[in-house]
């Protein structure tokens, strides 16, 4: 009985490690922040690419409109594919979008701006990649959805594509 | 005379107190970023890291610390932007209470074992 008892432990023992083990293999083993979490916009001050001013956060997002917060710089190539796509948001009335120009060289990022064209009402400077880390970033591109209340709904790692451009819309509409 | 060596000695003793705060920040801000996992290199701390997410996050503790900003704050704040598994010290909450009791657990299930054969001898 003694034996019997000591031969289901090790079987139940061995499954739950084989079971853990096995799901260990199945799961991808880099971690990615949570992305569908609300969470309010940081306030901060920053530097405007055009007036080369610093302005506050809460004069950034006064509208009461839907904001896209969008993260690039010239030399990150999957920002090249998403800039068409980023341009086609652009037109669309209800919703602004703000760059946050990444640990970029001033005149790189002005050529990229003046031969892809500027979908952005307004973009600022992180020379030192602070202010990304203040929206919870970590890479380029990465690109934040902020609703009308002034709270982060999405955000979305990597670069968009015309699903997540959908996506956008719909929620914004 | 007697002036200038208070003064000396004031001047002495406000410099190195100066350099104290500088170094025990110093010893501070490296004990938070051996603590902070990089997520771009994620087996890495942001200490050893060169990624240039490391570099802003080097940036962040530096600022926060001078704001005057403790420690557990800083981890705070980093949790609230990136999550629990920045930090690579495991908070008591919910979702790690296992990882935490466990091994308590294992110990006295242990303990009462050899307490048992103990008994028998």
């Amino acid at each position: 009985m003694k034996n019997k008892f000591s031969i289901l432990f090790v079987v139940i023992f061995l499954s739950f490690c084989f079971v853990v083990f096995y799901k260990g293999l199945n799961t991808p083993n880099n971690y990615t922040p949570k992305v569908n979490e609300k969470k309010n916009i940081p306030t901060f001050k920053a530097k405007d690419f055009d007036s080369d001013n610093y302005i506050n956060s809460d004069k950034i997002f006064e509208d009461n409109k839907f904001y896209i917060v969008n993260i690039w710089a010239s030399w990150c190539v999957p920002c090249r594919t998403e800039h068409s796509l980023l341009m086609q948001l652009s037109k669309n009335e209800s919703i602004k979008l703000i760059g946050l120009n990444y640990r970029d060289n001033f005149n790189n990022a002005k050529k990229f701006i003046d031969d892809f064209g500027n979908p952005y009402s307004r973009i600022l400077i992180d020379k030192d990649g602070t202010l990304g880390v203040e929206f919870g970033a970590y890479g380029v591109p990465e690109t934040f959805l902020i609703d009308k209340n002034k709270n982060i709904i999405k955000k979305f790692v990597g670069p968009i594509n015309q699903e997540i451009v959908n996506e956008i819309k719909l929620i914004i509409k | 005379m007697k002036f200038l060596k208070i003064f000396i000695i004031l001047f002495l003793a406000t410099s190195f107190s100066g350099l104290k705060s500088d170094e025990t920040n110093g010893v501070l801000k490296n004990k938070i970023l051996k603590n902070i996992r990089c997520l771009i290199c994620q087996g890495q701390s942001v200490y050893d890291s060169e990624s240039e997410f490391a570099s802003s996050i080097k940036l962040i503790v530096d600022r926060k610390i001078n704001e005057g900003l403790k420690e557990k704050q800083i981890y705070q704040f980093l949790r609230e932007k990136y999550g629990d598994w920045v930090i690579f010290d495991p908070q008591f909450n919910k979702n790690s209470y296992i990882l935490w009791l466990l091994p308590l657990l294992l110990f006295l299930f242990g303990g009462a074992i050899m307490y048992k054969k103990i008994q028998k001898k």
